[in-house]
Parts: structure tokens; sequence; C-alpha cells
């Protein structure tokens, strides 16, 4: 025993060997569905100068001391909540289609779906639209978990089926509302910002319900949730933004992607702004992205799916902790 | 006063809200992917034992509640009043029949039990899991009759009565589990 120590067992793995094979299995799977498909799989920097400014999303930063003798150099890096920047930046430059299985970081997230730490399958298929970026994740669902090909079903159909609300024009109180009479706890310190109660109701009273028997991708998002997705050409409310749902657990975000540098730029300082208001501190604008987005990105449709979560679905596992060998608290 | 951050949000954590101290004895962290951070917390009042479910979002804080346990000796009851004594600090505390509840039945004096503080105030008592209890009155046994099945009722020494198999005689001393109230022993004839 070392000097202070005490016998624990926290050196275990979490998972059970039976579902690491399986998890392997499907890793190999991934890679030959995309690359059998012409994606090039491709490696960015987990570790980096500039991260994505999202007023929800919190990345880990490192202090960076490279002892080098440039100042640079002892500068904070980043550890990525998703491999989005410098996938988009590989994308301007090569202009062929990507794919990468890769980690990626969120402060604070620990749940029986969440590690703060986990895996990443992201890709990017040039030339593809919201209809095609929806066909390749109900592809690859179908193939990886051997599901039927998924149902499409609009944000506002899926709200009204499930909560009994229109989600683009229902009021806080309504949607509050919409939720108590489901015996959902009203969260009371919420702000009034539309956006925090729709992700309420959605997390609380839609999710669940979703993609059973057949995978669900909900499309359609209020424009104000657009993240880093083009709005809707005919319809500027609504964002050209899908999400893949299986057995009730949201496994995937995609977007039609924004190409424009200066929408994004506006973008990322509202984002930064809500941000500030709500407390946290604001991050760098990506300036090598934006850069990448003015030099030309080509049309596609982007994608990241938790993969974690996917093998908890096809291992049939309720906790995160089954499905990865040494989880946050055993890392 | 301490606060706990929702980041530090966890079963077991003891809380205070509404100035009533409740134990947190389910925590679920719900997000979607793109959107804000719920924390869906199952709390008992440690005072009433009710129950009460509430949404949190991230950046929320909530009061630590001011809840120690100290070994107290029990030593004796005035009119309602049951009185204790902090083993550490002689302190003397008294409790409501009320806050101690069904545990009047097992309180023999100089019995060691530890008692919840809640901002310094006695809220709650408990006896060891096991104690010995000498018979006051009971009918007659059964003179070799030492099957556990057929059982009596028997008046102990602190006045309550439980249920004990019918080989059991006055005088003799009974072990009872506190936390069933079920009759587990003859301790002594």
């Amino acid at each position: 025993m070392i000097d202070g120590g005490q016998l624990s067992n926290d050196w275990r793995p979490t998972a059970r060997l039976d579902r690491l094979r399986r998890r392997a299995e499907l890793l190999r799977e991934t890679r030959a569905f995309f690359t059998e498909r012409g994606f090039l799989e491709i490696e960015t920097p987990v570790l980096s100068r500039e991260t994505i400014v999202d007023r929800h999303l919190d990345p880990l930063s490192v202090r960076c001391d490279m002892e080098t003798g440039d100042a640079s150099d002892s500068a904070r890096g980043w550890l990525q909540t998703s491999p989005e920047l410098g996938m988009k930046r590989a994308l301007a430059a090569y202009g062929v289609s990507l794919f990468q299985v890769t980690r990626a970081f969120r402060a604070g997230e620990v749940g029986v779906r969440h590690n703060p730490e986990f895996t990443m399958v992201e890709w990017y298929e040039v030339g593809a639209g919201i209809d095609a970026g929806i066909e390749r994740l109900s592809q690859y669902a179908e193939r990886l978990l051997g599901r039927p090909p998924a149902r499409r079903v609009s944000y506002a159909d899926a709200f009204q089926a499930h909560a009994g609300i229109n989600p683009h024009r229902a009021t806080i109180e309504a949607m509050a509302e919409a939720g108590s009479r489901l015996g959902k706890t009203v969260p009371e310190s919420l702000p009034r910002d539309p956006d925090a109660w729709r992700n309420w109701l959605l997390a609380e009273c839609v999710e669940p319900h979703l993609g059973w028997g057949e995978p669900a991708i909900v499309w359609g998002y209020p424009a104000s949730q657009a993240a880093l997705a083009r709005l809707h050409p005919d319809d500027p409310a609504v964002a050209e933004r899908f999400e893949l749902y299986v057995d009730g657990v949201e496994l995937a975000n995609g977007y039609h992607e924004l190409l424009d540098a200066n929408e994004l730029a506006a973008r990322a300082r509202s984002q930064n702004r809500a941000r500030e208001a709500g407390g946290k501190t604001g991050l760098p604008a990506p300036n090598r992205l934006l850069n990448a987005m003015r030099a030309g990105m080509p049309s596609c449709a982007g994608v990241a799916l938790g993969f974690d979560r996917l093998v908890m679905i096809a291992t049939g596992s309720t906790d995160i902790r089954e499905v990865m060998a040494f989880p946050w608290d055993r890392a | 006063m301490a606060v706990y951050k929702t980041s530090e949000f966890r079963k077991g954590l003891k809380v205070q809200i509404d100035g009533e101290p409740y134990l947190m004895i389910e925590m679920n962290f719900v997000k979607p992917g793109k959107g804000n951070a719920l924390y869906k917390c199952r709390l008992r009042n440690i005072i009433r034992n009710t129950v009460l479910d509430r949404t949190y979002k991230g950046g929320d804080t909530l009061e630590a509640a001011d809840i120690q346990e100290i070994q107290t000796q029990y030593l004796y009851k005035q009119g309602t009043t049951f009185v204790f004594m902090d083993n550490a600090s002689f302190e003397q505390y008294e409790l409501s029949a009320e806050q101690v509840d069904d545990n009047w039945k097992y309180l023999k004096d100089g019995m060691v039990c530890s008692m919840l503080l809640y901002n310094g105030n006695p809220i709650a008592v408990t006896p060891p899991n096991h104690v010995e209890l000498k018979v006051e009155y009971c009918e007659p046994g059964v003179r070799g009759d030492t099957a556990t099945n057929v059982t009596k009722p028997v008046k102990v020494e602190t006045g309550a009565e439980f249920v004990c198999p019918s080989f059991i005689e006055m005088g003799n001393v009974i072990r009872i589990d506190t936390r069933t109230g079920e009759y587990v022993e003859r301790a002594s004839t």
C-alpha cells in the first residue's frame, strides 16, 4: 500500500468487458461507414488557442507553459467542446468531406448521460443540404444500431404532440403551465428567456417520448437556437438545424452549416453577451475560423454525435458509466 | 452560512430551503446539447419527512443546513418533555413528545442516543439499533413451549407494549430492534 493510501476499489473500471467489446465494434463500424462513403478521417487539436463561443458550453481552460521562451506560448489553451473549429478550417482549406472520432470536454457536465470528457463523432459532408444531412444521419443510425430509417418530425409538431403547445408562439406562462400540467416541477429560477423555457419543456416533456421504435430526427428549430446553422431561406424564423433521438436520448446535433463569417462573428458576440449576463466569462472570438470562412468554406452539412450515448443505446445501458472504463469519478 | 453551487449538488447534501433543513435524496443533471443545464432535485424534509421536488438552473445556489449529530444520554422525562444530556459538553437538551415520536418506547435512563441539532436546536433523536427491555407484565407462558410462532403482547419497563413469543415470562429481558419495533431474542431470564 502506498504511504497514506487506503485500500480501495476505485482503480477498477465501471464498464463490463462485454460492453467495451461492443464499444470497440461500434468504433470500427463508424470508421468503416464513413470511409466507405469517401469521407477522410482527420485529426484536429483537442487543446487549442480558440474555442467555440456558446452561452451554454463551458470549455475547460489549460495553462500552457511551453517553455520555449516565446511569450505567446505561455498563453491559455482550451480543451475543445467539439472539434468544430479545426474541422471547418480544414474543410475551408481542403474542400473534401471529413470525419473525426475524438475526445471533447465540457466543464460541469456530470450525470447519467454526461461525463466531462466524452467521445464525439463529427462529420462534414461537402455539398449536402439539410435533407441530405438528415438522410446521412439516419443511415448512420440504421447501420450502427440496426434500427429502421428515422422518422422526421418538426420541432413544432414534437412540442404539440407531447406538451400540447406551439413552441414558436407560446408565452413563458403557457410553457410553465404546460409542464406543470404534465406533473413537472416548474424551475422558479429560470430567466425570462423563452429559449430557457423551451429547453426545459424539451428536456422534461418532449425528449423522453422521441425515437421509440424508429429513431426520430427533429428539424426546424427556432432561429434563436440556430447556433452555427443557416436560417431557412424562405422562413428566417426557423434554423436549418436537426437533432437525432433514439429511445428518448439525444444522440446528435446537425446543421446545414452557416458560411457567412460576419453572421458568425455577430452570433459569437451575442453568445458572449448572454454568457456575461448569466455571470459567465466571455470567450475570445474564433478568429482563425472567421478567417477560414472569409477565405471560403464549401457548402456542407455537419453533424456531431455523442458516441458514448450511442454505445449506451446499443448495449441497453442506463448510465454513461457503464460504457466507459474510467468516468470522471474514477479518472 | 456556507452555500452550495449547482456544480456541488449531489445525493446526501443537507441544505436549507424556506428556513427548513432538507436532505438531497436524488439529483439528476439534465442538459439538452444546445440548451441550459437543469438540476432536478428530490429533497426530504429532515424534520417533517415530507418530500419536495425542485428544479434548479446552472448557477443557482442552496444554503447549507447547519445540521450536527451529537451523542447524548437520556436523563429523564418531565411531564411531556424528554431531557437528554450532550456527552461531550454536558449541556442539556429538551425534546417534546412529538419530536421523540415512537422512540419513547425504548428510552431507559442513561441510554446513549444520537441526536440531530438544526441551528443548535434538537430536532430528532435515534436510540441504538438494539435495546434490552425488562418485561413488567404479561400473561403466563406455556412452560416448555419454545416455538416462536405463537405470540402474545408484553408490557415492558418503559410502559410500551411489544409482541413476543409466548414463552417470554415476567422479569425476562428481551432484545428489540428499534428500527422495526420487532422482538429479536430473549436476552436473559
